[in-house]
């Protein structure tokens, strides 16, 4: 498999993973050494006394992975842009995942605060990756203001309903110019290797992993699909076609013609 | 002197740096991102930091997230 470089740094894996959800942070660890995955998200909150356990950068920094800080929480661009300071300071990463979704029922990324945060975060030196729904015309926009790649979401954040703006992500990959990674919704390893087919570059993958019945098994099942389907789009897909084409030769020795 | 840590008001004797403070409240440093009155302060930055009463600090940490 070619190399993913994303913000000028070279990875093997292109299956990205979240952090959240999961039963306990041993499952998350096994989970992640599972999925070979080297970038890794989490997300910032108060420090809580009553749970040290909560803290994950001691027994992630011990993995040798990349930390993303995503912006969770974040309503607006002012609040996404401090988020990226202080995850940035605690992590010592220049990553960020850019997430603001202000309405807790559809978790829906607001386009206009996404939009300002990236602007300003690029241009203060972050490799920018932002959540963000299935709109061609932000994609380019965010790409311009200097993105790293941009991070469309498949389907809603935890609903599992899989890459339902598949037509939106081609159009997406076409016309895009930096990485396209599919981020949300997405349940099953066959839909991480469509994506990965259609060309998206990565795959970011959360829920699916924290909440199967074995999450290391499947992370594992997710890295396999998609290192399939990048190999099957860098093998070239044959074209489809509206009528049968033979495989075998037609030949007319049985009907004695 | 008062100061409100993450939102609850909190009482400390003297006037306490922010790195005294940190380590009154069994927080380990480097684990850490801190907040005065709205300003990142870095972790090297810490230890001098003076307080003032009514100071609003917020300490963060990194949990789970997607």
């Amino acid at each position: 498999m070619k190399k993913f470089i994303l913000g000028g740094k070279e990875f093997e894996s292109r299956l990205i993973m979240g952090t959240g959800k999961f039963s306990s942070v041993e499952v998350m660890l096994e989970a992640i050494k599972a999925s070979g995955a080297e970038l890794v998200t989490v997300a910032l909150r108060r420090f809580n006394r009553e749970r040290p356990s909560d803290d994950l950068l001691g027994p992630l920094a011990r993995l040798g992975i990349t930390l993303v800080p995503n912006t969770s929480g974040a309503r607006n661009a002012a609040e996404a842009v401090r988020a990226a300071q202080l995850g940035r300071e605690l992590s010592g990463s220049p990553f960020v995942k850019v997430e603001i979704h202000p309405n807790p029922h559809h978790l829906m990324p607001d386009p206009i605060e996404t939009y300002e945060a990236c602007r300003e975060l690029a241009k203060d030196g972050f490799i920018v990756l932002p959540y963000m729904p299935a709109d061609p015309v932000l994609a380019k926009r965010l790409e311009d203001v200097g993105c790293a790649a941009v991070m469309p979401l498949g389907s809603a954040i935890g609903t599992g309903h899989g890459l339902s703006t598949a037509e939106m992500v081609k159009l997406i990959i076409a016309d895009s110019g930096i990485p396209v990674i599919v981020d949300a919704g997405l349940r099953a390893p066959s839909e991480a290797a469509a994506a990965m087919e259609m060309g998206c570059s990565a795959v970011l993958v959360n829920s699916a992993i924290a909440a199967a019945g074995n999450p290391s098994a499947m992370a594992a099942a997710f890295a396999a699909a998609v290192k399939a389907g990048y190999a099957a789009r860098e093998a070239g897909l044959m074209s489809r076609c509206d009528h049968a084409v033979a495989t075998s030769p037609l030949t007319s020795f049985l009907t004695g013609a | 002197m008062n100061i409100m840590v993450n939102g609850n008001p909190q009482d400390f004797k003297g006037t306490p740096t922010l790195g005294q403070l940190l380590k009154e409240l069994d927080i380990v440093p480097e684990r850490v991102a801190v907040m005065v009155n709205d300003r990142i302060i870095p972790k090297a930055g810490r230890s001098e930091f003076g307080l003032n009463e009514g100071d609003r600090i917020e300490v963060l940490t990194f949990i789970g997230g997607g």
